[in-house]
């Protein structure tokens, strides 16, 4: 765990870079410092390996005060890769990546299968790759080098900066998801420095927010998106951002809460009437407790309204339904093949909660487009 | 005399003075050789000390500077009140002259590294003493090689003026050419002086070519 307490930074000058930041980074967990140029974002990264000296306050990590602590050893226990990679030139690929695991002193053997495993974990083919220089390599697979020398002598905490900046956006995006993969496969705790708004919140399990040096918001890249707790912080993410990441609107800020429902005895005239009532073409059948059992549609009951005595009988199984913790990205992609253009929002019990219809979710995008609030 | 050509004369004071050019040559040389050592282990650290230490950028470079600009001959003249007439005054006032290229190339050569390539080494727990011969020196390497090799070509030229002290070398005959107004004379002294800063500038050129790392070729 990494822990800022009152963590400051004072250039001699006078100018202060960081003010005064209380957060924990968790093991584990992957942080994205985002904000504009000159806002003390890459600054604080490098607090942590003591690339620049805190000048105020303790910063710790797994309770250990850095300050206390030798920073060349402090920095082996740490990745790091920045945004051009940084690889030495003069190395071949696998002396790049063997580096840290050499600086250790591991023998051999050790370091040879290392830079094998390393290699074929960032997606490059040891035959190939092992024996050139980097300058025979193109920018995203420097990019991978970079990654892979930082994780060799695995270590807990990797520290990035902004280390797809370089990049074009397919390979951007390419290493983006091995990313995340390797994240979820080796568990390392990842600080991440980056300016784009769209990387951060693909990425990050908690973005931090900065300006002029002070942390403005440390939050998931939902609450950040849903309650941005300051103008700028709204204004740096966009105002159109959530609109663009249907994954992050919760399917129960778009659903009608009122869905016309029937009770499945019903007979079918009464429910043709019904349905004009309402203007719908279609009834959710819940049982007495709300419980979701069926849907009928006025094509059917009409078809079938002299043979059967209630609408229970010709009840449709509801194929796709979501669930409320699904999102507007879940809606949009079930809606096209749902019956009818409807999606029965349900409970973990069954009950009926909503309903998300092809309707209501052209009136969420067109209101937005059209200026107005969901 | 005077009605056989320069050419003529130049055959006759060759044959005259072969074994005598061969001598002059090896203390050409020797003096040339002697000086650069001295300049490379000086000017070498002195360079790699300007890189790191910002304060000694300005002494160092700067004295080094202010001696390339004295004229050969008259450093000469200054050393003789030190170090007497001879070979170790001819030396010294060489290595002296040698001295900026070498230093001044070491610094640019270790200040043109990459800054991304220093931060990277420096965040992956390099000390300042591996980031200097793992990364700088290896990649300055090549930069070095040129400043000494600019220095050598230099020193040969200078090392003519060795003569006027009594330290000898291929300075001797044009000095003697001069004197006597033998132009032959002069033109011995003065052409194998040429080929030996072409051999040298050609040897160094190869030595530059092998000392740059292989990922940069």
């Amino acid at each position: 765990m990494i822990k800022f307490e009152n963590v400051s930074k004072t250039y001699p000058d006078g100018f202060q870079a960081v003010k005064s930041l209380n957060f924990e980074i968790k093991d584990g967990e992957f942080l994205v410092f985002i904000g504009p140029s000159g806002c003390g974002k890459t600054t604080t990264m490098k607090m942590i390996n003591r690339l620049v000296s805190h000048t105020g306050g303790t910063l710790s990590v797994d309770g250990k005060d850095i300050k206390k602590q030798d920073p060349v050893k402090l920095r082996r226990t740490m990745g790091y890769v920045i945004q051009q990679a940084g690889l030495f030139p003069h190395y071949t690929i696998e002396q790049n990546i063997a580096l840290m695991p050499e600086l250790k002193g591991w023998d051999e053997k050790k370091k040879k299968d290392r830079v094998i495993e390393m290699l074929n974990l960032v997606g490059l083919d040891p035959e190939l790759f092992a024996k050139r220089y980097p300058k025979e390599l193109s920018g995203g697979q420097q990019q991978r080098v970079g990654v892979a020398r930082a994780l060799a002598a695995d270590p807990d905490i990797v520290l990035m900066d902004e280390p797809f900046g370089a990049l074009d956006p397919i390979t951007r995006e390419q290493l983006q998801d091995e990313l995340l993969r390797l994240q979820r496969d080796l568990k390392k705790t990842i600080v991440f420095v980056t300016h784009d708004m769209d990387e951060a919140l693909k990425l990050g399990d908690r973005i931090a927010v900065m300006k002029d040096g002070e942390l403005l918001q440390l939050d998931t890249p939902d609450m950040l998106l849903r309650e941005p707790s300051h103008g700028f912080v709204e204004e740096f993410i966009g105002k159109n951002r959530l609109y663009q990441n249907p994954e992050y609107i919760p399917v129960t800020d778009l659903m009608r809460k009122d869905p016309s429902t029937s009770l499945p005895d019903r007979s079918p005239g009464k429910a043709i009437t019904f349905m004009r009532q309402r203007k719908t073409d279609t009834l959710l059948i819940t049982d007495t407790q709300g419980i979701l059992l069926g849907i009928v549609s006025a094509y059917d009951v009409l078809a079938n309204i002299d043979t059967v005595a209630t609408i229970g009988e010709i009840i449709k199984p509801v194929t796709h339904m979501l669930k409320p913790t699904d999102t507007a990205q879940d809606a949009l992609l079930n809606v096209v093949e749902a019956k009818n253009g409807i999606l029965p929002v349900v409970d973990e019990q069954g009950k009926l909660v909503g309903i998300v219809t092809r309707g209501t979710l052209l009136t969420m995008f067109a209101n937005h487009w059209a200026g107005g609030e969901v | 005399m005077e009605n056989i050509s320069l050419w003529e004369q130049f055959i006759r004071q060759f044959n005259l003075r072969g074994p005598e050019l061969i001598g002059a040559t090896g203390v050409h040389i020797k003096l040339v050789l002697i000086s650069m050592l001295i300049a490379i282990v000086i000017g070498v650290p002195a360079g790699i000390l300007v890189a790191r230490v910002k304060g000694l950028r300005t002494p160092i470079i700067g004295v080094a500077s202010i001696l390339q600009t004295i004229p050969g001959l008259a450093l000469l003249g200054f050393m003789i009140p030190i170090f007497g007439i001879g070979t170790i005054t001819a030396v010294a006032a060489l290595f002296l002259y040698s001295l900026l290229p070498v230093i001044r190339n070491t610094f640019t050569g270790i200040k043109d590294v990459d800054p991304a390539i220093i931060e990277a080494a420096k965040g992956m727990g390099l000390t300042s003493r591996q980031i200097l011969f793992r990364v700088q020196l290896p990649l300055a390497l090549s930069v070095i090689m040129a400043g000494i090799r600019t220095a050598t070509v230099i020193n040969v030229g200078t090392a003519t003026l060795a003569a006027f002290i009594g330290a000898g070398g291929l300075g001797d005959f044009i000095f003697l050419g001069i004197t006597r107004n033998i132009d032959a004379l002069i033109l011995l002294g003065a052409i194998p002086a040429a080929i030996l800063a072409l051999v040298f500038d050609y040897l160094l050129g190869l030595v530059e070519r092998w000392t740059t790392p292989r990922g940069l070729k």
